[in-house]
């Protein structure tokens, strides 16, 4: 899972070393149907998203009809096939952090970016997308910015917590 | 540190105890440092680092033992250390803290009282642990160690009796009797459905098949509920080895943990785990020098709340899209790759080797007559005290929130408390006394659940809650079957139209039709249960919903479309505070005159309200 994380941050890699590191990805999991959706993860982790081109990829080498593997993605929230910003602001709506005001610091973070949820911003410095329940819920409301967990978030902090991300 | 042996019998377990305790002697402290996710989130590393430069500063680094823990459950205090064997708690913690930590406590052998804990209801500092109210009420079976070992520490495990429950099931019980002894126990799933465990087990040992597969769901899936988390977190030998027991039970040499993507601490836990329990020869082959082989994979869910539901967990296992299958064949009989497998939750592995060990005798003496053992509860929400708690079954609900938790902060009032997530329901103050167990919350239409407790106090609008719930399970069917797929958008849209002050009440009754016939009529527990939340609140708190249509008023002032914010001229001192934070200028008035908002434009974000020194602002 560590690696899932650091390779979210789009190193300035060529496409084929991108492809090589794919490859080592399906050895790994020996092109098995039933691993496609750890397969999956891998790819999101190493290309930051799930390009088509890349989904084509996988179908023939894995044998698998296109059709299947979009089934897949789609059905999973956590698979995009759009490319992310630098960084990635997920807002906790689970119960405990809608309670205690959730929805008004997304709309804060919506205000202050000028964008809507799920999109991402011009310069491609974020993008901003709900979860559901981060498993923080003591922490309520909470928020995470690439995997950091920030607490007690209001929607005064919002512009400070911003700013750190560049 | 410790040199690799495989452990093959009971004297090897002994031996890692021994040489545990013998590299143990030299300390005089432990610190216990609390190194839950959450925690972590409060900068608990930092602290860590803090208090070991200042043991070296005071030359004590070879007499004071520092540990990471997992979470000991009080996560709104953060960072937390406990200085062992006084027994003495410290919390909410800085890094510039830890000098007097030192100074005073270790080198001084007094009590820093500043730094300890702060009940607020007696407005005093307890430094005990076992004086403070949030574990006094408490009963640990699950999470014993959870919060006192190191989670990354197997030796740790074995000192404190651990793989000796599953040496026991192989050495000195046959399949038969574990399940036997399970059931006697009288253990029920702690996933959500509170199906009796040994059923299950025994359904699977009995199934035909050369291939069976133990699954640990671990998908935990209830938007507030972390109870599954903390456990793989902080203490995951706990869970393999109930998982090892399940599979010696039914017949089975695999076992896949299904955990959701969203706790990638867990998975790093748990894969260090087994990674270490694979080099003690604890998983692998000829287990304990018997014919037992076994092994743990880890797969990782992508995001999708119907994957808990065990027939989708399955398909999502197989690398399919998580939609549920049809019932029966249930999966003890036809699972994973269409083998036996039996699929429990978390927290029942983690009952499993406490029964097996101190036997079903004393497992049922805890809980009530029907529902034996503890729940663990994740509280959160309006209450003081958030965090992981586990109590006997058929504690009242009023003591978990009040002496546990707290209660509700900011002298509000307890309105209800919300149990089970979206498939479950409320429990209004009326019930404050209610003992929670499986059949008393079934009976008010709400559930145990896997644990998820979110406490709502008086300011919460129990319609908008029902709403929000709904507009989870909306997201998260999976479309499979209509009922649920457009039944659930269609309650969804009724709920949406009552608080904006559109519904009539007619509408009210057609939710209620529509709630049962969802129920009827879905293929899978998501749309079965899905209207619960509607069907609670508007049994509880019908009132509300009458209000919002009838009225056109939201009681507890939540839903936008009904507020309205006006100043009181008279009580206005026309200090311009609320005109400078209003976002979009709609405030008119000149300094010390009466102010007027302009209900055209005004947002109702309440900035202005909140703001106001003279309490002029009023919402309606
Ligand atoms: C929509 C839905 C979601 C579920 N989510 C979970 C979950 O997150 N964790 C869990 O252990 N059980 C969940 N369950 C229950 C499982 O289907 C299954 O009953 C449970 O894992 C069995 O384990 P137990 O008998 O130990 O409770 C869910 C059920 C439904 C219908
Ligand atoms: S009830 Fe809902 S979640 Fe379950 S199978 Fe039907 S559509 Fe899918
Ligand atoms: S509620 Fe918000 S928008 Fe309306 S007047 Fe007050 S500050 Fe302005
Ligand atoms: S509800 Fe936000 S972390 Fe659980």
């Amino acid at each position: 899972m560590k690696e899932v994380r650091e390779c979210c941050c789009h190193h300035p890699e060529t496409k084929e070393e991108l492809y090589e590191a794919l490859n080592q990805v399906l050895d790994k999991y020996e092109r098995k149907e039933s691993n496609l959706i750890q397969i999956l993860h891998m790819t999101q982790a190493i290309f930051g998203y799930l390009p088509e081109d890349v989904l084509k990829y996988i179908a023939e080498e894995m044998d698998l009809p296109l059709s299947k593997i979009f089934g897949v993605v789609t059905f999973y929230s956590l698979f995009s096939t759009q490319p992310k910003g630098r960084h990635t602001i997920q807002v906790c709506m689970g119960t405990a952090c809608y309670v205690k005001g959730a929805d008004k610091v997304l709309n804060e973070i919506l205000d202050k970016l000028g964008i809507k949820l799920g999109e991402t911003t011009k310069d491609g410095r974020f993008s901003v997308q709900v979860m559901r329940c981060i498993g923080a819920c003591g922490l309520a409301p909470a928020i995470s910015i690439d995997g950091d967990i920030l607490k007690h978030v209001t929607v005064n902090m919002v512009d400070d917590i911003l700013k750190r991300y560049e | 540190m410790s040199q690799t042996i495989a452990i093959k019998s009971y004297e090897d377990l002994l031996n890692v105890k021994e040489r545990y305790i013998n590299r143990h002697k030299q300390y005089e402290y432990t610190i216990l440092v609390c190194s839950g996710a959450s925690c972590i989130s409060s900068n608990c590393l930092n602290v860590k680092n803090a208090l070991e430069a200042e043991l070296e500063k005071a030359g004590m680094r070879d007499k004071v033992l520092l540990k990471q823990t997992g979470c000991v459950g009080f996560c709104d205090v953060g960072p937390i250390v406990i200085v062992e064997p006084d027994g003495v708690f410290y919390c909410k913690l800085k890094p510039e803290d830890m000098e007097m930590l030192v100074q005073r406590h270790l080198v001084g052998k007094e009590i820093v009282e500043e730094l300890c804990f702060l009940d607020n209801k007696s407005g005093e500092r307890v430094p005990y642990v076992r004086d403070i109210d949030f574990f006094k009420e408490q009963l640990k079976i699950v999470f014993a160690k959870c919060g006192v070992i190191d989670y990354s520490d197997i030796d740790e495990y074995i000192a404190t009796d651990g793989y000796k429950a599953i040496y026991k099931a192989l050495t000195e019980m046959t399949p038969d009797e574990v399940i036997e002894e399970v059931g006697k126990a009288g253990l029920r799933g702690r996933g959500g459905g509170g199906f009796p465990t040994a059923f299950k087990w025994r359904a699977a040992r009995q199934a035909q098949g050369d291939q069976k597969y133990v699954i640990c769901n671990a998908d935990e899936g209830d938007p507030g509920a972390f109870m599954d988390r903390s456990l793989l977190e902080g203490d995951p030998h706990a869970v393999i080895e109930g998982i090892m027991i399940a599979g010696y039970a039914v017949g089975a040499d695999k076992c896949i943990v299904y955990v959701r993507a969203e706790y990638p601490l867990a998975v790093e836990r748990l894969t260090a785990a087994i990674e270490k329990a694979r080099e003690y020869g604890l998983l692998g082959e000829n287990i304990f020098n018997t014919a037992f082989n076994y092994d743990i994979e880890i797969r990782i869910g992508a995001g999708a709340f119907v994957c808990g539901e065990e027939t989708a967990l399955i398909n999502s296992v197989e690398g399919k899209r998580g939609e549920p299958r049809q019932k029966p064949p249930y999966p003890a009989e036809a699972g994973l790759f269409g083998k036996p497998t039996v699929i429990n939750n978390v927290e029942t592995f983690g009952n499993i080797a406490p029964i097996i060990l101190k036997g079903s005798e004393w497992f049922a003496k805890v809980g009530t007559e029907k529902s034996n053992g503890t729940k663990v509860f994740a509280l959160a929400g309006d209450i003081s005290n958030t965090g992981i708690v586990e109590v006997p079954i058929g504690t009242p609900l009023r003591k978990v929130v009040e002496n546990i938790g707290g209660g509700v902060p900011n002298k509000k009032a307890f309105k209800a408390a919300q149990i089970g997530g979206p498939s479950g329901g409320c429990i209004p103050s009326e019930l404050f006394e209610i003992p929670l167990d499986y059949n008393n919350l079934t009976e008010i239409g709400a559930m145990m659940g896997s644990g998820g407790l979110i406490v709502l106090d008086e300011n919460t609008c129990m319609v908008d809650i029902a709403k929000f719930f709904l507009e989870f399970t909306v997201d998260e069917s999976c479309g499979k079957c209509t009922p649920c797929r457009v039944g659930t958008r269609r309650l969804y849209e009724l709920l949406e139209k009552i608080t904006e002050g559109k519904g009539t009440m007619e509408d009210i009754d057609k939710l209620e039709e529509l709630c049962y016939h969802i129920k009827e009529n879905s293929l899978c527990g998501l749309g079965q249960s899905a209207p619960n939340p509607v069907l609670s609140t508007l049994k509880f708190f019908r009132d509300e919903y009458v209000a919002h249509v009838d009225k056109k008023q939201c009681p507890a002032g939540i839903c936008k479309s009904l507020l309205s914010y006006v100043i009181l001229e008279d009580k206005c001192t026309g200090c311009t505070l609320c005109s400078r934070v209003c976002p979009v200028g709609c405030i008119s008035g000149s300094v010390k005159q009466p102010h007027k908002i302009n209900q055209d434009v005004c947002i109702k974000c309440g900035a202005c309200f909140e703001r106001c020194k003279f309490s002029a602002i009023v919402r309606k």
